[in-house]
């Protein structure tokens, strides 16, 4: 919700030059490696966001109701004013910033302005819950919950991925900033936990600020519970009929062809790609004409390195296997906490398909395809290894 | 309301089904159709005293599907209306076995009735989205095109499968006629009286844990609106007819301001069961299904075909709430109203502690 409302108003200036291929670390992980442009992309990242949250600034635009409640509490106002005099702000907010605690002179007439803010946080938590007992807001045919998924779940997402794991993002100007595109990745980490890392990424860090609309396997689907946070995140079956609903539908389809073969491979497989399946994702992009995006995700296979695979457990629970990590099932629950690794995602250049519309039956040109994305992104994957020599370095 | 001057309009036309609310409700509105000289409802049982005044235009004749042949051709029938299908098991008129009689052999016997009769030009069937099945496999929308993945469990479901069938024979053996097949959501509106009305005017709604289905309704005076444009006008073929757009149960369950109570899964169909044997709720597997797994077809075909777009989902359920508001536990304004109170009550704290320090 909060995304979505703000882009409107282009408070939400990331400059797109900015978006470059290199750039982009994620808030304070400084990853030494990388030291090209290591100190403008920061600002530029960080600053819209807490240019958002940062109260003086949101005084011009009070209108917009849900706003404040949505952002997280970890942005603590007034944390990064010098960045906030930054270049790319506009003179006016950077003028407002400078007092961001202090009374206030052109302030509202109300003398409390910290608890305006914070009264503006509940009337709009308190609104957004009543929309949700009222049931006032929509789901699109997938079943797709924006609202929910703005206020809960990335949010919650986000600290993962920022803190948790610093995660860094390259080559986001090749994800189409609007109309479909199909991303490609590699599926890895026992539980799928990549694929809503690449989401959050694609929401946060890129100009679009898309929704990845994922594919996900029966057996999600099948799970209750399970099964109904993956649709209101806007995940649907991994079928062609729906990837060629959504993707002529303009949105962004993320699929992991590897399946649970990438997920539930051994540590000692770590970044090998497993096979393809039969390269359905391939058709239905020819299909549609679609733009495949390869995108190569470094870090997901160590957060739950499988050690074993217990089968015999897999086949009685019906699972596709049953992992023992150093952590898990040794440690319980507390075995389910990800090990903090570093990652790195690099989206590739796109593979135009829109000349290949009739050749979307022809299993030569099909797999064809898919090798040519498979070896992309196993390539790209030894690239990045190679600039993180440590998986739980800074 | 069509196009007038179509010259598909039939001359005689039969309607099955007229005891029942769909089926009383389709024949007077034909009746009323000057272009449709004359409109023959067939029942087995003598139509309800409720549909007395609906159905004074319409010549009601009492009398088995079996013995239909006669009759299409005694009377020169153009066209054939087949709605008399029943839902969910009666358990005062034979349970299960009455209703798979009705469904399936009834279709058999109008189907035979009806490639015997030299004159038919028209045949509409009701049929139902049912026809997808259910199964966690299923894409999230369903064109006409889908096919089951799996048979249904539940009874309605099959029967639905079984009838598309013989309808696809009869299309073989008689390619002279318009054969329709509409294939509706649940219907809802103001004044339908259907299993899942019934489920939403309860103030405690029972749901599958962990499952929150995506549901579409169809406007009962659309379904009539659909029904009557298949019967004036030509449509051959397979139609979805449902309004656009999506409803979560949940979301549903909370703009009808009723409660939800999750049950776990086996437990349902278990509860479904005993309700069924002792007789009461007519819940069955179809409904349990359908509240695992949601069901959304594409309606683009209709809308190109009949030219014309049911009202939403949304809208189809706000018009039955609007004529439910009985037994609401949980209205907009109490939530508005606890809002303005939380807020208020915050407001007078923090004044409080300012004036104190």
């Amino acid at each position: 919700m909060s995304r979505s409302d703000e882009r409107p108003e282009g408070r939400y200036d990331v400059p797109l030059t900015v978006a470059g291929p290199d750039a982009q670390p994620a808030r304070r992980n400084g990853h030494r490696r990388t030291t090209k442009a290591a100190a403008p992309a920061p600002a530029a990242r960080d600053e819209p966001d807490t240019s958002a949250t940062d109260e003086p600034v949101r005084a011009p635009a009070t209108a917009d109701g849900p706003d404040p409640a949505d952002r997280h509490p970890d942005e603590v106002p007034g944390r990064d004013v010098p960045v906030g005099s930054g270049a790319d702000e506009p003179e006016p907010v950077a003028a407002i910033d400078e007092s961001p605690t202090g009374g206030s002179p052109e302030g509202p007439a109300v003398p409390d302005r910290a608890g305006d803010h914070w009264d503006r946080k509940v009337a709009a938590g308190l609104a957004f819950l009543r929309r949700r007992l009222a049931g006032e807001y929509e789901v699109d045919e997938f079943g797709f919950d924006p609202e929910l998924t703005d206020a809960v779940f990335h949010p919650l997402l986000r600290r993962l991925y920022r803190d948790w794991f610093r995660t860094e993002v390259t080559g986001l100007e090749h994800v189409p900033v609007q109309g479909a595109g199909l991303v490609v990745g590699n599926h890895s980490g026992t539980v799928a936990l990549d694929a809503m890392i690449l989401s959050t990424a694609l929401h946060d860090q890129h100009p679009g600020h898309r929704y990845l609309r994922l594919l996900g396997a029966d057996l999600v689907f099948r799970m209750p519970v399970v099964s109904e946070i993956a649709r209101k995140t806007g995940g649907t079956v991994a079928c062609n009929p729906d990837a060629e609903r959504l993707l002529g539908g303009g949105e962004l389809v993320g699929v992991f062809p590897e399946g649970f073969k990438g997920i539930g491979k051994l540590y000692s497989d770590r970044y090998k790609l497993q096979r393809f399946g039969r390269g359905g994702f391939v058709s239905a992009a020819l299909r549609t004409g679609t733009p495949i995006v390869p995108v190569a995700i470094v870090g997901g296979e160590e957060i739950y390195p499988m050690l074993a695979d217990i089968k015999p457990l897999a086949r009685l629970l019906k699972l596709p296997y049953f992992p023992v990590t150093p952590t898990f099932p040794w440690l319980g629950p507390l075995g389910m906490v990800p090990l903090p690794s570093k990652w790195l995602i690099e989206f590739c250049p796109p593979i135009p398909t829109a000349h290949l519309t009739d050749s979307a039956d022809d299993p030569l040109v099909v797999f064809n395809l898919a090798d040519q994305v498979r070896e992309t992104i196993q390539h790209t994957l030894h690239k990045l290894l190679e600039r993180r020599p440590d998986p739980f370095g800074p | 309301m069509t196009p007038g001057g179509t010259p598909g309009a039939p001359g005689v036309v039969v309607v099955t089904g007229v005891g029942r609310y769909l089926g009383a409700h389709v024949a007077a509105r034909l009746a009323a159709d000057p272009r449709i000289e004359r409109v023959i409802g067939v029942d087995p049982t003598t139509p309800g005293p409720e549909f007395t005044d609906l159905l004074d235009r319409v010549e009601r004749v009492r009398l088995d599907l079996g013995s239909l042949a006669g009759l299409l051709a005694d009377l020169d029938v153009d066209a054939v209306v087949h709605l008399a299908l029943v839902s969910a098991p009666d358990p005062q008129h034979g349970g299960r076995t009455a209703m798979k009689e009705q469904n399936v052999i009834g279709t058999m016997q109008l189907l035979a009735a009806c490639q015997r009769a030299p004159r038919l030009r028209k045949l509409v069937v009701r049929s139902s989205t049912a026809a997808y099945g259910a199964s966690f496999r299923d894409p999230a929308v369903f064109t006409e095109e889908t096919e089951p993945r799996e048979v249904p469990r539940g009874g309605f479901g099959r029967d639905i499968l079984d009838i598309e069938g013989y309808v696809r024979g009869f299309r073989r053996r008689r390619p002279d006629v318009t054969a329709t097949v509409l294939r509706f959501a649940p219907f809802i509106g103001s004044t339908a009286d259907t299993t899942l009305t019934r489920y939403f005017s309860q103030p405690f709604v029972p749901t599958v844990f962990g499952r929150d289905p995506r549901l579409q309704f169809v406007h009962f005076d659309d379904a009539l609106e659909v029904l009557h444009r298949s019967i004036a006008e030509d449509h051959p073929g397979t139609y979805n007819v449902a309004g656009p757009g999506v409803l979560s149960l949940s979301q549903a369950i909370r703009r009808a301001g009723r409660v939800a109570v999750p049950v776990l899964e086996p437990g349902l169909s278990g509860a479904a069961a005993l309700a069924r044997n002792l007789g009461f709720g007519r819940y069955g597997l179809d409904q349990v299904d359908l509240f695992v797994h949601g069901r959304v077809v594409d309606t683009s075909r209709l809308e190109q075909e009949y030219g014309f777009t049911p009202r939403s989902t949304a809208a189809a359920f706000d018009d039955f709430i609007r004529a439910h508001h009985g037994g609401v536990v949980l209205t907009r304004d109490t939530l508005a109203a606890a809002e303005q109170l939380v807020m208020e009550s915050i407001r007078q704290v923090r004044s409080a502690v300012q004036e104190r320090s």
